[in-house]
């Protein structure tokens, strides 16, 4: 038998990501965090995870030339999972704490919820708490997961203006969001599978599975 | 939709959990590093530990529990307790707590609250909020150090003060209620769910899961919170997690349906 695939959880300075990288090895997946773009860079598949602000990950990022070696993994056909931030920096750009830029590598952009649903009634944020995603596409993950799963949301951003083709997984909070897209080496969501129980289990299963099967 | 929470809470003093925990199977009930994975296993939403160390060594083993914890459970932990800081902030977080709970610290210098949420936003950071209802009947007022000291602060005006300054969500506990299982303060729960524009997590006085009904109920005369916190209902396994879902969603309260109640503990 192969030894487990490695990935590089990507360590952009803040925060804990043990937590990330022990549900990975729940997963049989074999994780490093490292904030070294060489690590990144022969790691078999990527997970940006999701803590900080979207500024400072996307500075941080920048200085230690990890947006670089990200894009060059996704670029030599190795799965990226973006957990929550990792979503995120997915797209051209962020409104939180003034206008930043991302990876660009999915059109559209992150922007607050808005203070009230379509109704006009409050909308609580942030959004914390279990929500329902429901998953559609073709994306080979999602030959693993459930139609629909619920997981663990902290967030106050999300995106808008995304390509409906890229979305795979929808969530209502004050009208839809995207709380999962995918490309064909790309699959990233706005929630924390590390932090959601035996859903969150199943997803990084899938993971797994898809990063074995792109060796 | 987003679901309402169910919060287990476990009070911890120099590493050990200390408040009610009568019998447990096959764990040690002392230990909130095994009581974590047990509330885990019966798929608690969230997990919150509340340090009661008075003494300031006890730091160090709260952050070493935190640690061991968040070693061990697939699910948010909040903690809270001594909180002083902007580094004790970093430290709970940095131990791998998900979320922190700042009380007496914001009560004492509020521009803490504002200082965090801009250091590492208000998605992590909760500020906790204890209050009694006044003797003349208005409203409820502020209270620190357990519950003895009054503040003259009015509850709802903190909260919603505290929600502009950045906190991410507001812990509410009724320091009437608090241990007497009679159900929580409803009037006092709804009146701030309804002033803040975060989520609120009610708590003190959850006794059955009617009551945790009650407080999560958007009707007119529920409390209107996101999330209920409770204590002795599950540490003297009166309930499971579990057991208390299904009567939840019995009662029309959405909540995330258990699905491995029982063989779930099993890893």
């Amino acid at each position: 038998m192969s030894a487990a695939p490695t990935i590089a959880v990507v360590d952009y300075g803040f925060g804990n990501l043990r937590s990330v990288a022990k549900a990975l090895a729940r997963s049989r997946l074999s994780p490093e965090v490292t904030g070294d773009a060489a690590v990144v860079a022969r790691a078999d598949g990527v997970v940006l995870p999701g803590v900080g602000a979207f500024a400072d990950a996307a500075a941080c990022l920048g200085a230690k030339g990890l947006d670089e070696a990200v894009r060059a993994s996704i670029e030599a056909g190795r799965p990226y999972l973006g957990l929550c931030l990792g979503l995120q920096l997915l797209f051209e750009e962020s409104d939180e704490h003034g206008r930043t830029r991302g990876l660009g590598l999915l059109r559209g952009r992150i922007e607050r919820f808005p203070a009230c649903d379509r109704t006009g009634a409050p909308l609580r944020v942030p959004h914390i708490g279990w929500n329902s995603v429901r998953f559609a596409g073709a994306h080979p993950m999602l030959a693993r997961l459930p139609r629909e799963d619920h997981y663990y949301f902290v967030h106050s951003y999300r995106p808008v203006g995304a390509d409906s083709a890229v979305v795979v997984g929808r969530t209502d909070y004050g009208g839809e969001f995207p709380a999962a897209v995918a490309t064909e080496r790309i699959f990233a969501v706005q929630f924390h599978p590390e932090k959601s129980q035996w859903a969150g289990k199943r997803l990084l299963d899938a993971y797994a599975a898809w990063v074995s099967s792109c060796r | 939709m987003l679901l309402k929470r169910i919060i287990p809470c476990l009070d911890v003093d120099k590493g050990r959990v200390v408040k009610g925990v009568r019998y447990v199977d096959h764990v040690d009930a002392g230990d909130p590093v095994e009581v974590a994975q047990l509330y885990d296993a019966e798929e608690a939403d969230e997990i919150t530990f509340l340090d009661i160390t008075a003494a300031s060594e006890g730091r160090r083993i709260l952050l070493d529990v935190v640690a061991r914890t968040a070693e061990h459970i697939f699910m948010p932990l909040t903690v809270g307790g001594g909180v002083r800081s902007l580094q004790d902030v970093r430290d709970l977080l940095n131990a791998g707590a998900d979320k922190v709970s700042i009380m007496t610290a914001a009560v004492e210098n509020p521009d803490l609250v504002a200082d965090a949420a801009a250091k590492i936003g208000s998605a992590n950071l909760v500020v906790a909020i204890d209050a009694r209802a006044r003797a003349d009947g208005a409203g409820w007022e502020v209270c620190t150090h357990g519950g003895r000291r009054p503040t003259g602060i009015d509850a709802v005006a903190w909260a919603r003060r505290m929600a502009e300054a950045g906190a991410g969500e507001i812990l509410l506990t009724s320091m009437d209620r608090d241990g007497t299982r009679s159900g929580y303060d409803l009037a006092f729960v709804r009146s701030v769910a309804d002033a803040v524009p975060v989520p609120v997590i009610a708590s003190g006085g959850g006794g059955t899961s009617e009551d945790l009904a009650a407080a999560l109920d958007d009707g007119p005369a529920g409390g209107h919170a996101q999330a209920a916190l409770a204590a002795s209902i599950f540490h003297f396994r009166e309930l499971t997690v579990g057991e208390v879902k299904r009567r939840l969603l019995e009662l029309g309260i959405p909540v995330r349906p258990p699905s491995v109640d029982g063989p779930g503990a099993v890893r």
